[in-house]
């Protein structure tokens, strides 16, 4: 039987369903009358393919996650009443806010705050186009992903930055300064860190990132755990996930550029966070965690599956964060960028450099990468520690406690320096 | 610092409709960019002339005011106006209401240091983790409440001359039984926000009052006592018995917001320890003496003050030998610590002034009142 569907090379490609899809049609093809089996053929690859690979289901999953998994979190149940276990709340949630009227103020940019959303959004969608989903799942599988990735994902910056300054609100106006300068200061660590890896695989392309891991059967995250650190640390400040997420701080700025938007135009800017928190760790999984190759189990499993489950897990990251952490000052965080991180990739560039020439030099095998792997770890620890205390990082010196006293006797001075 | 950019001060209206000013509380605050250079406070929003109104109430009608002007602990507020008036009119209360007293006044300690402590976590951006597991151990607490007083929030349980009921059977088991599992919520907050090193830098060295300030702002509870001074009016200014039990005053070192937020957490260990040394000397006897309802004091004045979880809570009642009193004063510790804030937020950034304020915990129905 020939079903051309499914064993064309292009983007569309769903091979890996269509072992499955192949075997099933093949036993409907002796029941149902001749021909139908292509439309039910056509019919399962496009829910498929829309429903698996592409952004509204991870956008869905993304959302219900954030709610429920944050719930737990903070020791609630999240939503539990829309569909079965609530997980139809993101689609509830979405219905709402379309009823719901899009407010401009009188006194805002009424274009600029219109067009904002749809520039914040825009971005998110093309940032999937060059994210291998397997082998031959590519959209657009160009030689310079990385970079196109990079170029793309700081776009959303200037929705943010548009929204913010049309929305004439001095809490907007906060927001947007907060966003761009951020945004400004942490790409510089966040290419710093992706440029070792780009030095180790000898590529810039994602796809080719992966089929390097996959060949020296070695993630990326082993050989370069401090551009693992630094992307993570970067990625949620741009993103504006905890603990950088000081351009819509809600107990300092209210919503920060969002203050002013409501109904669906607030839903695409909160919705398209996670999207790009979303394509962040799909990023990070395809840089750090090999992508949609598992050492030989993409044979037996579909490689979007590994993909998505990566990409889950890393989301999960983001939401463990988002739960748990504090929010810090935007001086700090300035601070952090410069001082620390900018620093750190910069030493962790140096060593993978150090690292290619000998691998190169020596022309030896492949195999050294298991050598380099813990000789990295290792730098990383010590160097994030030392740097740390470079920095004047001094745990010791802050006591948790309090003085206990008997009696109200009055002022008690710190004795021994204090802090 | 010259710059070719024109740039110039705006303000910046924090409240009162905002997330983290706990209530309807405004800050004008003129601001350079991000840094501070004056703050104005503007108050009154909740004003409901609960003083006044007092006038023309009985001495027990006005218990359920006192509910309503720190309506995070009500039963401090009770316990506060039931001594000044007790003062007033001579009563003495018996063992068993002065024991019930205690435990109550701690667990609202309790209660309300559990919405600080969370609430303040908030302000620093622990974005609602915190404060839902404060939540959760709080709710056990008003649940204890609810089966003594019949209300959560606004309890009006004590009386003058002793408590409006005694307690029920079970409280003093479910009581014990929350007080050994309590210490384990303190140690969870304990390690999720004071080992957290963005927590420190956040709450270190910001909003920092000097032990000079603190005195001359006339400031009480643990805004004072995160200076590092020891003051406590359990301890300088016994009630209630509270020279029975043993516990220690926590102070911090500098006075900044992280000393504020540990104190608190340690008060909230020292309370339990006075809850349980209360459960477990609760004498018998009757929970209160009988009191005319339609009390009418001997003409005087009386000022009493109890150490609520804000601080000082002082009430003080004038007496003309009528059914209601002549004057009646709260001195609201919320109000008074608050008198510091511009000294605590110029000079900072706007998130160390949302830092400051939450350190301060304010609740603004006593600030109003």
């Amino acid at each position: 039987m020939n079903l051309p569907f499914l064993v064309s090379d292009k983007w569309y490609d769903i091979r890996d369903l269509g072992n499955l899809s192949g075997a099933i049609l093949d036993q409907l093809d002796k029941v149902l009358p001749y021909g139908l089996v292509y439309v039910i053929a056509i019919l399962i690859g496009f829910i498929a393919s829309f429903l698996i690979f592409v952004l509204p289901t991870q956008l869905f999953l993304g959302v219900l996650g954030e709610r429920k998994i944050i719930g737990r979190i903070q020791s609630r149940y999240g939503p539990n009443r829309v569909g079965p276990f609530g997980t139809l709340q993101p689609i509830a949630d979405a219905l709402k806010l379309i009823q719901k009227e899009a407010l401009i103020p009188t006194a805002a940019d009424r274009w600029v705050m219109l067009i904002a959303p749809i520039v914040f959004v825009a971005p998110a969608v093309l940032l999937f186009a060059v994210l291998p989903f397997g082998p031959n799942m590519v959209i657009a599988d160009v030689p310079v992903s990385l970079i196109y990735f990079l170029a793309v994902s700081s776009l959303p910056v200037l929705g943010a930055f548009m929204a913010g300054w049309s929305a004439n609100n001095k809490y907007s106006l906060y927001g947007a300064m907060r966003i761009v300068a951020m945004a400004i200061s942490y790409e510089v660590p966040l290419v710093m860190s992706l440029l070792g890896v780009a030095l180790l695989s000898s590529t810039l392309s994602l796809q080719g990132m992966v089929f390097w891991q996959k060949d020296v059967h070695l993630w990326m995250i082993f050989l370069q755990p401090i551009a693992f650190a630094v992307y993570f640390i970067c990625v949620s400040a741009e993103l504006n996930r905890t603990p950088a997420d000081i351009a819509e701080a809600e107990s300092e700025i209210v919503a920060g550029y969002l203050t002013e938007y409501s109904g669906m135009q607030w839903g695409l800017f909160y919705g398209m966070d996670i999207g790009y928190a979303l394509a962040a760790a799909a990023f990070a999984s395809t840089v750090f965690l090999g992508g949609w190759s598992m050492w030989g189990l993409e044979e037996y499993v579909p490689s979007w599956l590994i993909f998505a489950v990566k990409t889950q897990l890393f989301y999960l990251l983001f939401l463990w964060t988002r739960g748990t952490l504090p929010r810090l000052r935007i001086d700090q965080l300035m601070a952090f960028a410069w001082k620390f991180l900018l620093p750190l990739a910069l030493l962790n560039l140096l060593i993978v450099a150090t690292e290619k020439v000998i691998w190169t030099q020596e022309e030896l095998g492949d195999g050294i990468v298991f050598l380099f792997a813990p000789i990295n770890i290792v730098a990383a620890a010590v160097l994030v520690y030392a740097w740390a205390k470079v920095n004047g990082y001094r745990p010791e010196n802050t006591p948790k406690k309090p003085r206990m006293v008997k009696d109200a006797t009055g002022y008690i001075p710190a004795s021994g320096g204090g802090r | 610092m010259t710059s070719a950019i024109k740039s110039e001060p705006f303000i910046l209206n924090i409240g009162p409709q905002h997330p983290s000013t706990h209530g309807v509380f405004r800050v004008k605050v003129t601001v350079d960019g991000e840094r501070i250079l004056d703050a104005e406070m503007v108050m009154g929003y909740l004003h409901r002339s609960m003083e006044k109104l007092a006038e023309e109430r009985t001495y027990t009608q006005n218990i359920p005011f006192t509910d309503r002007t720190d309506y995070l602990s009500s039963m401090s507020n009770n316990l506060g106006y039931c001594l000044a008036v007790e003062k007033l009119a001579g009563i003495d209360v018996p063992d068993r209401g002065q024991a019930i007293r205690v435990i109550m006044a701690e667990l609202q300690r309790l209660a309300s240091h559990c919405m600080a402590v969370g609430a303040f976590a908030n302000d620093t951006g622990a974005w609602q983790t915190p404060v839902m597991w404060a939540f959760r151990e709080r709710e056990k607490i008003l649940d204890l409440f609810e089966m003594t007083a019949g209300a959560r929030l606004t309890c009006n349980y004590m009386r003058i001359g002793g408590v409006a009921f005694d307690l029920p059977k079970d409280f003093v088991p479910m009581a014990r039984d929350l007080m050994k599992t309590f210490p384990a919520f303190i140690d969870d907050i304990d390690g999720m926000l004071t080992e957290n090193e963005i927590f420190l830098v956040r709450t270190r060295g910001v909003a920092v009052i000097s032990p000079e300030l603190a005195v001359n702002g006339s400031l009480a509870g643990p805004m004072l006592r995160g200076s590092g001074i020891a003051w406590d009016i359990r301890k300088a200014d016994p009630y209630c018995g509270y020279e029975k039990y043993d516990f220690d005053i926590p102070i911090g070192y500098q006075g900044d917001s992280f000393d504020r937020f540990i104190v608190r957490l340690e008060e909230m260990r020292q309370s339990v320890r006075i809850v349980q040394q209360a459960l477990d000397a609760l004498p018998g006897g009757p929970h209160s003496t009988q009191v005319p309802l339609a009390l009418r004091p001997p003409a005087g004045e009386a000022y009493a003050r109890v150490e609520g979880p804000r601080g000082e809570l002082g009430y003080y009642v004038v007496s003309d030998e009528g059914p209601s009193p002549y004057r009646f004063h709260i001195r609201p510790p919320s109000f008074i610590n608050l008198s510091v804030l511009k000294e605590m937020t110029v000079g900072g950034s706007v998130a160390d002034a949302i830092v400051a304020l939450g350190s301060v915990d304010i609740v603004v129905g006593e600030i109003d009142r």
